[in-house]
């Protein structure tokens, strides 16, 4: 039997919601019909629109899609404007205001607080400036990910911006992908660096070299074999089930990657299990059929012409988020092969207010061509800076605060939404990683050769902030402290991609929150004391045991104070001076 | 009259009659030998997997981690709360509520 999610999507879905949810724009939220909310609110993340969780009635996330984190120039402004004018509700975080911009581990973005009656005249502006929410949640193909600087990264073996500008335009509104057992993300990565992060999603197409004359012909030089990309299918991190991508020997020149891809979902949408959504990833069917079955079926059902085998990777050269090595991630000044730089910029957990995002706007207007791009660790880039005005621009007050040269802690720093307005968390989560960077920036000396340290905070195990692939990964949970409840954090260790991607291995349960920036400050005393020369921490944490590790972490209470100890996910908005349920606001009156 | 139950969002809400009523995230005391070793199960309730109605009393499977012990795992099906004359009524939250292996009478593995 199939799900009520099935059975509503079978009535409506795909790109004829919009009319109906401008309907309910116009008349108001109380126009849903009570008995057909939950059908409706499912639909609405089709379009990119996901209702925040209890005592936030009427309001709604609204996630915009920007393949590959490309925003062209204007765009920036344009998010900026909508975040200033239509992403304020009755709640201010203390920390970054009443207007923010959240940049996403899926290079997309997330605006707070959007009232459905808002909907039209922000999707009006949005489409204007070639913006759009569509697809960006739901089950279908999401966000298409990649090396953000696709394109100009001096380090590119194939220029991947086309390829994935060629998949959004295919499948964003396609209806016979748009209605998918569940969502089907992809990554598209030209670099050699990994960062297209390939390994945990749904379907990869990763650099790879194929060999002129086909199998069999001796291997020529790199200048005479074509470049394409080999598919893997099947990662992803949800639900205590992480995944890697499954390499299923296939290789494909650019020009056949939309046809390959198209055939893989195909696959997927005929095959995936519509019964339990816990079952549906692409990465449960891939378990099950193993690779070869995958790679066979899409020969004979999903694709008119032969197959390749795969082709020569550069995965050993893979440094993003790998551990060690330059290039963990894209912070910095770097070269583009146009003689011009990107500077990579420091967004704290990825959120930045509303004025600074136009500020930000501004300068890369300035200073750039106007372009700025977004990077799967939560950062912003600002490309296209020549060198005669880089040094004014780094020198902009801005950068201060977003900064190109932050400390390990800072640029470590990734976590996801949360109990701020996530259903699903257990804990609070950007405002802690935000005091626990700061904390151990303070407080905490990493050895001098140590400029990388990944630690990923999310509120659940839907894996969001990406938790298995960081140096530390913080995962929420509760424990009692002296008999109270209190919300606590599972704490992982050695977890990266790379050449051989690892996931965390969870060392230490239910640490109380406020213990946490002790139990790091341990680690990495230890760490310094009794690592190898030269050696890195996740190669640190790769030789020693779960139980060895454990002892290690060693949680204890320092001077880290951690206001939001108590359940935050029983008040309906957990910085509220009244936090309460029954001081939740009404829904948004329509006006 | 039937009740509509659904699990919502991945498991983030048991929806009663079309309104999301019990909530992932709390934590709930449990007889559950099923589960783990504990005289109470002490359990944080992180997704739940199934729902069904009994009588008036509605029921849940749900995945956890009892935090006295560590165990986790998916519980028997265990009472969130009862529907009486159209209202859902959520039990109070310290109530020790028993997991048993009997599905309740209608029941639905949605989500
Ligand atoms: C209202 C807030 C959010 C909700 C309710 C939500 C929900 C979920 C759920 C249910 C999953 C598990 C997916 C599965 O089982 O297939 C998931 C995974 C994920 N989400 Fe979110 N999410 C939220 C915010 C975010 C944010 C801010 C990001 C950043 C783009 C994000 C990116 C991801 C990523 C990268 C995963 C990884 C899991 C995987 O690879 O399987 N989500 N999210
Ligand atoms: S990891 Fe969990 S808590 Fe964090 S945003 Fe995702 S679903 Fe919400
Ligand atoms: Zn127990």
């Amino acid at each position: 039997m199939v799900t009520d999610v099935e059975n509503w999507k079978s009535e409506v879905y795909g790109n004829e919601i919009r009319d109906r949810l401008f309907e309910f724009a116009e008349a108001g939220f109380d126009s849903i019909p009570d008995d057909e909310r939950d059908a409706w609110f499912e639909r609405f993340k089709w379009w990119g629109l996901y209702h925040q969780r209890n005592g936030q009635e009427g309001y709604f996330m609204m996630r915009i899609g920007t393949p590959n984190g490309v925003l062209e120039p204007g765009q920036l402004r344009v998010v900026g404007e909508i975040a200033d004018e239509y992403a304020r509700g009755p709640g201010t975080n203390p920390i970054f205001g009443d207007a923010y911009a959240d940049f996403t581990t899926r290079q997309s973005i997330q605006l707070h607080w959007i009232e459905l009656s808002d909907v039209p005249a922000i999707f009006e502006k949005l489409e204007e400036h070639d913006l759009s929410t569509q697809q960006a949640c739901g089950d279908s193909w999401r966000n298409i990910v990649g090396n953000p600087v696709a394109g100009k990264d001096g380090q590119e073996v194939i220029d991947a911006w086309p390829v994935i500008r060629e998949l959004n335009e295919t499948f964003k509104g396609n209806d016979d992908h748009a209605n998918l057992p569940r969502k089907w993300k992809v990554s598209v990565t030209g670099s050699a660096d990994g960062s297209g992060q390939g390994d945990i999603n749904d379907l990869a197409f990763e650099p790879a070299y194929k060999t002129a004359g086909g199998d069999g012909a001796p291997r020529g030089s790199e200048a005479g074999d074509a470049v394409g990309f080999n598919v893997r299918v099947g990662g992803g991190l949800a639900r205590n089930e992480p995944r890697l991508a499954r390499d299923i020997d296939v290789w494909v020149p650019p020009e056949r990657v939309p046809d390959v891809a198209g055939g893989l979902s195909a696959l997927f949408r005929d095959h995936g299990d519509r019964e339990d959504r816990y079952n549906a990833r692409v990465k449960f069917l891939v378990d099950e059929w193993g690779a070869a079955e995958v790679r066979e079926t899409l020969q004979e059902e999903y694709v008119d012409f032969e197959l390749q085998t795969a082709g020569r990777d550069v995965r050993e050269e893979y440094t993003y988020n790998a551990g060690e090595g330059e290039r963990n991630d894209l912070i910095g000044v770097h070269d583009q092969k146009d003689g011009r730089n990107f500077v990579g910029l420091n967004v704290l957990v990825g959120r930045m207010g509303a004025d600074d995002v136009l500020e930000l706007a501004d300068l890369a207007a300035e200073y750039g061509s106007g372009e700025v791009r977004l990077s799967q660790r939560q950062n912003v880039i600002v490309t296209d800076v020549p060198d005669d005005a880089l040094d004014e621009f780094l020198d902009e007050p801005l950068l201060e605060h977003y900064s190109p040269d932050p400390s390990p802690f800072m640029r470590g720093s990734v976590a996801c939404t949360g109990t701020e307005f996530c259903s699903l968390s257990i804990v609070e989560t950007k405002n802690r990683q935000v005091r626990f960077a700061r904390w151990l920036k303070a407080n905490v000396e990493l050895p001098d050769d140590v400029d990388e340290f990944h630690v990923h905070l999310s509120g659940c195990t839907a894996s969001c902030a990406q938790p298995q692939i960081a140096d530390v990964s913080l995962r929420g949970m509760k424990t009692r402290k002296d008999g109270d409840p209190v919300e606590a954090l599972d704490v992982g260790l050695g977890g990266g991609l790379g050449e051989d991607p690892q996931f965390a291995r969870w060392v230490t349960q239910r640490v109380p929150v406020d213990e946490v920036p002790g139990a790091i400050a341990n680690l990495v005393e230890r760490f310094a004391a009794e690592r190898d020369a030269g050696e890195s921490f996740r190669a640190f944490v790769a030789r020693h045991d779960d139980d060895e590790l454990d002892a290690f972490v060693d949680p204890k209470e320092t001077d880290y104070e951690d206001p939001m100890m108590h359940n935050t996910k029983r008040t309906w908005y957990p910085y509220a001076e009244d936090d309460g349920m029954e001081d939740a606001p009404s829904p948004p009156a329509d006006d | 009259m039937t009740t509509r139950l659904r699990v919502l969002d991945d498991g983030a809400w048991i929806s009663v009659d079309d309104s999301r009523e019990v909530r992932v995230s709390e934590l709930w005391r449990l007889d559950a030998p099923d589960l783990c070793e504990c005289a109470l199960t002490d359990l944080v309730v992180e997704n739940f997997q199934s729902v069904g109605v009994d009588g008036s009393t509605v029921e849940v499977q749900v995945y956890g981690q009892c935090i006295a012990c560590g165990e986790a795992g998916t519980t028997g099906w265990v009472p969130v709360g009862r529907v009486r004359g159209g209202e859902f009524a959520e039990l109070a939250r310290s109530a020790v509520r028993s997991s048993r292996a009997r599905p309740p009478r209608q029941h639905v593995p949605d989500r």
